[in-house]
């Protein structure tokens, strides 16, 4: 409750050192009001691209408002690449990590591309994936997966490694074998490096995702990137500000929802700080 | 009269290891013989002790009857049949607990319940349930590990290792690392559950004291390379008292013997 106040009360600070500032600023004439808006209408952009049924116009009459949802609809187009995409590298990348850090030839081999790949900034994949599938979903699901991947498959590498050889060798007297061991010990044992190396692919995914869809119109759907260009393209500085917010939103809500019950499951059951 | 004498005739023995050979290579060079044509019986219902120095190869044997490791030479069976992996007639407790920090006290006991056929999941519960109690530990079923003592754990373990009803419990210093008054309290424990579930117990110390208030016989290694060496029969009555002086006096005979073949294995180890 007491740690709910304090942050409500700096976000109110911040907002309204925002107002004011701006404020004297633009009075002052050392700050054009186009470039730098108010957080009213940041907020009336929001508004009106979100939840209202009508807006007014400027001579005061009510209409139905043909951009509801809209905001919605953009973070969905994002969100569904993003998700799709995570997902994919999810799931190819935990096998992969496994295979790396238990076959010799396979560390040798694809642990040094992974590695190498990994330090690739992912942006750099738009490009030739913008030649390879055209302005379409494939590209942005190609960029995410390759900014995913190679993290996962790293932190799986790392994660298997450090496995406690007595699990195993325990879980071998108990009648484990095969992939009952891979499942049920080397698995969740690995689980706390698995988590960090999600945490980062997703840190990575979201980010050369946001550049490519700046970048860069995708034809089949107009997401985030596409409208915080589509502002700056139409001078609308309460539309990019907005649009930064939502981006924002989403990672906040990206981290609560994905990663904070598997961070709270670790620190339950390892007793790690939180 | 020990119940091993009362249950089992000595010719059927149920664990027999046979001129078992053991050699490592630490450094990849340089050849460690861990263990060295070691034959031992061990009787349906009896405890074994096995004591000796760090490196005598205690550990090797109680790992290569497990079926966790293999020996260059010589024969391991159990019940006359041949060990080649671990089985679940055999179940090994640790040093370290070995614990899954992701499962719960109860989950961690329900895991080797699960990987054993022909139960239902009510019985497992039922079972798991049982064991805990067993242990002391009924009001920590949904604690995590962490949450434990390091003699709490090494109740869970215990628990692990007896829920699905082996027949031999495989003990490496399961022990060593708790403080004295623990450690009386789980050699309480452990005869107790020894002589009501009739379990074929070798369990490796170094501790000599232990081994004397534990074992029905304490077998003596001695190192570089590891032979067995002598064998101690403990006729004393249970429940034994660690600090007892007439287990006092077994464990001097057995320390006594103990150093003089240390004294006789170090010119051989500097050769």
């Amino acid at each position: 409750m007491k740690r709910t106040f304090t942050a409500l009360v700096f976000f109110a600070l911040l907002v309204a050192g925002w107002h004011f500032g701006r404020d004297y600023m633009v009075r002052t004439h050392r700050w054009s009001p186009v470039l730098v808006p108010s957080p009213e209408s940041v907020a009336r952009y929001l508004w009106e691209n979100t939840f209202a049924a009508e807006i007014l116009t400027p001579s005061g009459v009510p209409e139905p408002n043909l951009n509801r949802w809209l905001l919605f609809l953009a973070a969905w187009v994002t969100v569904k690449r993003l998700l799709l995409g995570y997902l994919i590298g999810l799931v190819a990348g935990v096998p992969l990590g496994f295979l790396t850090a238990r076959v010799q030839v396979a560390r040798d081999t694809l642990g040094v591309l992974a590695l190498g790949l990994q330090g690739l900034p992912s942006v750099c994949w738009v490009p030739p994936a913008l030649l390879w599938f055209g302005q379409t979903e494939s590209a942005m699901l190609f960029v995410v997966v390759m900014g995913t991947l190679w993290s996962v498959v790293l932190a799986t590498e790392t994660g298997v490694r450090h496995v406690n050889p007595l699990y195993i060798r325990a879980a071998q007297t108990m009648g484990s074998r095969g992939l009952h061991t891979w499942r049920k010990v080397i698995l969740p044992a690995a689980l706390p490096f698995i988590v960090s190396g999600m945490k980062q692919g997703w840190a990575f995914a979201w980010r050369s995702l946001m550049a490519a869809e700046i970048y860069v119109t995708i034809l089949s759907g107009a997401g985030l990137g596409y409208l915080l260009n589509n502002g700056r393209d139409l001078n609308a500085m309460e539309q990019v500000i907005g649009i930064m917010l939502v981006i924002v939103a989403i990672g906040l809500l990206a981290d609560k929802v994905l990663f904070a019950p598997w961070e709270n499951f670790l620190h339950r059951r390892w007793g790690t700080a939180k | 009269m020990t119940l091993q004498q009362e249950f089992a005739p000595p010719t059927s023995a149920k664990l027999v290891v046979d001129q078992v050979s053991k050699s490592f290579r630490p450094d990849g060079r340089n050849r460690v013989q861990a263990l060295e044509r070691a034959t031992l019986r061990v009787d349906e219902g009896e405890f074994v002790c096995l004591v000796g120095p760090s490196g005598c190869g205690k550990s090797t044997l109680l790992n290569l009857i497990a079926g966790l490791e293999a020996p260059d030479d010589g024969t391991l069976s159990s019940d006359g049949e041949p060990i080649r992996a671990p089985g679940r007639d055999r179940m090994m407790m640790f040093q370290e607990s070995a614990l899954f920090p992701w499962l719960n006290a109860l989950g961690n006991v329900m895991f080797s319940l699960k990987l054993k056929p022909g139960l239902t999941d009510a019985e497992r519960s039922e079972v798991a349930h049982y064991y805990l109690k067993l242990v002391g530990l009924e009001n920590f079923e949904r604690a995590s590990i962490h949450e434990l003592s390091g003699g709490m754990k090494q109740r869970v373990a215990l628990a692990r290792a007896l829920a699905p009803n082996p027949r031999v419990l495989l003990m490496d210093e399961p022990f060593a690392a708790l403080d004295a008054l623990t450690r009386e309290q789980l050699y309480g424990d452990l005869q107790r559950i020894w002589a009501e579930r009739k379990k074929t117990i070798v369990f490796v110390t170094h501790n000599v004291r232990e081994a004397c208030c534990l074992g029905n016989r304490v077998i003596l290694f001695s190192k570089s390379p590891g032979r067995i060496r002598e064998e101690f029969k403990i006729d004393l009555p249970r429940p034994r008292d660690i600090n007892s002086v007439d287990l006092a006096e077994y464990a001097t005979r057995i320390m006594r013997s103990l150093k003089g073949h240390l004294a006789a294995s170090t010119p051989e180890a500097q050769e």
